[in-house]
């Protein structure tokens, strides 16, 4: 067993990525995130890491330059929120499409405008299509731990995708909580150094970021799309072997008393253990109230998330952005995933807190208070922004 | 004496052809020679990041590829960006003992409008950083692989499909941004111009920009017959005029210092350049004047740099 330390979420992060022995970071500063990246540089300046640490002048570049790196073989880390990612989003894509593993961790924070430098999922929702694999944490530990994981995902020869790690900005980032560190001996066993399949070398040459004509462009998406649908074998065996080391084992939905629910609550990130308090009130209240927190966002664990929830009368989706003028994106995909059977659940959807408002256990009963209601009434189709001040 | 002596060093060059023939470039294309010749100064221990533009579209047409070196497109403005993370990731890979010790140079190449416009900001980021490497710029004077677009590289009066001469416009109404000043005022350690029509010269600063630790900073004339509405056979003639009329001249900025590669008892007049190409074929007289007048002052001005010893802007002695 590891040290238990309290620790800043970010200060786990930064120690995480020291302890990754990563080769180069780019970093430039932007509420929330910045916390990771001070760290960072303090540990390369101390010696405690022996990483290329860049201050870059723009998120665009923090992410090009670990593209380039990620292409030349080292292992590259970087980091951003809203904006950032906003003007980054273009490498995203592209990072993705040329199959270069790095990671990033996202302190998830609205994006403008209105400006706002507080939590909500709007930034991530904004690149689900590029391709990277995507995980939404719930705390702190979950932070520290899915570093590791990501580069062995990542860089396992079989997967090659990039990594984002969705994390709450300042609910998450900026908290103190309990980290049970892991020992670099295990570290060391568990993520061995970056063995690329590729890298850019005279020894080597190759050409990266071809232009492709519409008569070969098809099968290149075609080669992706299978290659990230088929990383999930992967996935699941990363996370196992991570609970192997050590007892902490992941999945791609988490179910909270949800076997027998009839009500199931549906978050991701850090409403999930707000959620998980709600839930054990109203069970204490005799109500057969569940949650699944939905962990992995892309590749989308269709399988898993049925398994979890097909056999509930009502799903409460709670989505933390709004895609404008349509729906909340979480929802939609849900809805998406459950099409196609038979027999499934009514969903309501409620997008709540939005940049930074709070969201209390008090609030997640009385959505699932309105949820059930509505749906009793006949409303299937429910969506609405919650707590709105009228 | 001296012409035997140019066709003898000419010879020293490398026969490899790093950038394999079957692109797709145009008749007479002057950037896809400027190309050729940077990768013959600079060998097989080079790994390219290259910026979306003419030489990234005719080299790399999946499946096939001009690139007989490690070569890397990503994105229009991010070439630089590009660069600081393939130089970041060898320095560390060497110093953590992962890939052998060995001199590799990376080389970013852009055009002009990667660079000047949408590629400025990253740039001068990885020249303020100070990383180890060679940025080229390729410049035809607009966006040519889009079209004949403007750029802020376009000369003045030059007629693009986006500063087209009408009744009311007559071409590109700005002057063109100065890159290499622009890149010898982060104070990095090499600036030069150079021309595939002096090819020599350009070989030479390119070996040289190896040697010096720190950024570098190229800018390559590249004659666009396309683009210009010039004959294709006379591009090598273009470079040598666009130089011996001072609307491009050679030199280099070493540490702040100016030197000329090349000087001219008395330059040609702008009209022998000029007269050749369909982009300038609706400028007035008064607008020959302009330009005239504006380029002779400007090699005044480089003369001065170069012999009175200007340092790091600042006058010595």
């Amino acid at each position: 067993m590891g040290k238990r330390v309290g620790m800043e979420v970010s200060i786990a992060a930064a120690e995480a990525v020291k302890q990754c022995n990563v080769d180069v970071i780019s970093a430039y500063p932007i509420t929330p995130q910045t916390h990771i990246v001070e760290k960072l540089s303090e540990l390369v300046a101390n010696g405690e890491l022996d990483a290329e640490f860049f201050c870059v002048e723009s998120e665009h570049s923090a992410l090009s330059v670990c593209v380039g790196a990620a292409a030349a073989g080292a292992r590259a880390f970087t980091c951003t929120s809203s904006q950032g990612l906003a003007l980054m989003s273009e490498i995203t894509f592209i990072a993705s499409g040329l199959r270069l593993p790095m990671l990033m961790i996202l302190a998830n924070r609205t994006l403008s405008a209105p400006l706002s430098i507080w939590n909500d999922h709007s930034d991530a929702m904004m690149i689900r299509d590029c391709g990277w694999i995507q995980f939404f944490v719930e705390n702190g530990q979950e932070v520290y731990d899915h570093v590791f994981i990501s580069y062995r995902l990542g860089e396992d020869r079989s997967v090659l995708f990039p990594v984002i790690i969705n994390m709450d900005g300042f609910i998450l980032s900026h908290v103190i909580e309990p980290i049970e560190l892991i020992e670099q001996e295990k570290v060391d066993q568990f993520l061995p150094p970056y063995q690329p399949l590729y890298r850019l070398h005279p020894d080597r040459p190759i050409t990266m970021g071809a232009y492709a004509l519409p008569s070969i462009f098809m099968e290149t998406k075609k080669a992706q799309e299978v290659a990230l649908r088929s990383s999930m074998p992967k996935i699941l065996e990363t996370w196992k072997a991570f609970g192997e080391m050590t007892g902490r084992y992941y999945s791609p939905v988490e179910t909270y008393r949800a076997d027998d629910a009839e009500t199931l609550l549906v978050t991701m990130g850090s409403f999930g253990e707000t959620a998980s308090v709600a839930v054990d009130q109203m069970r204490k209240d005799g109500r057969a109230v569940g949650l699944a927190k939905i962990r992995l966002w892309r590749p989308f664990p269709f399988e898993a998330f049925k398994k979890a929830t097909l056999h509930a009368k009502q799903l409460v989706v709670i989505d933390r952005a709004i895609s404008v003028g349509a729906c909340g994106p979480v929802a939609s995909e849900i809805k998406a995933a459950l099409y196609g059977e038979p027999v499934r659940p009514s969903i309501y959807n409620f997008v709540a807190g939005i940049s930074g408002r709070d969201v209390t256990p008090s609030d997640f009963i009385k959505m699932v208070d309105k949820a059930e209601v509505e749906i009793e009434e006949g409303n299937r189709e429910g969506f609405e922004l919650y707590g709105v001040r009228e | 004496m001296t012409e035997t002596l140019n066709v003898f060093a000419v010879r020293t060059l490398t026969q490899k052809e790093y950038f394999a023939p079957g692109h797709r470039s145009c008749q007479g294309c002057g950037e896809a020679l400027a190309v050729r010749l940077v990768l013959k100064a600079l060998g097989r221990n080079v790994i390219i990041a290259n910026a979306t533009g003419c030489m990234e579209i005719v080299s790399s047409p999946l499946p096939f590829t001009s690139w007989r070196v490690p070569w890397i497109h990503v994105a229009f403005e991010n070439t630089a960006a590009v660069a600081s993370g393939i130089e970041a990731a060898l320095k560390v890979l060497m110093r953590k003992g992962r890939i052998p010790k060995k001199k590799i140079v990376t080389l970013a190449m852009a055009g002009d409008g990667g660079t000047a416009d949408i590629g400025l900001q990253a740039l001068s980021g990885a020249l303020e950083r100070g990383h180890d490497f060679i940025y080229v710029c390729t410049d035809n004077e607009a966006y040519m692989n889009t079209g004949i677009q403007r750029s802020s590289s376009t000369p003045f009066g030059a007629s693009t499909t986006t500063t087209p001469a009408g009744r009311m416009k007559m071409g590109q109404i700005t002057w063109k941004k100065n890159m290499a000043a622009i890149a010898a005022a982060h104070n990095i350690p090499y600036v030069a111009t150079a021309c595939p029509s002096y090819p020599i010269d350009l070989v030479q600063k390119v070996k040289k920009a190896t040697e010096i630790p720190g950024p570098a900073y190229i800018h390559i004339l590249s004659v666009c017959p396309t683009g210009w509405r010039s004959a294709p056979e006379l591009s090598i003639k273009l470079g040598r005029l666009a130089v011996e009329t001072g609307i491009f001249p050679l030199y280099e900025v070493e540490y702040g210092r100016y030197h000329l590669s090349i000087d001219f008892p008395k330059l040609k007049p702008v009209m022998d350049y000029i007269k050749h190409q369909g982009r300038f074929r609706h400028l007035t007289p008064e607008m020959i004047e302009e330009i005239q007048k504006r380029v002779l002052q400007e090699y005044e001005d480089l003369k001065w740099k170069a012999t009175r010893g200007v340092e790091n802007g600042n006058i010595k002695g």
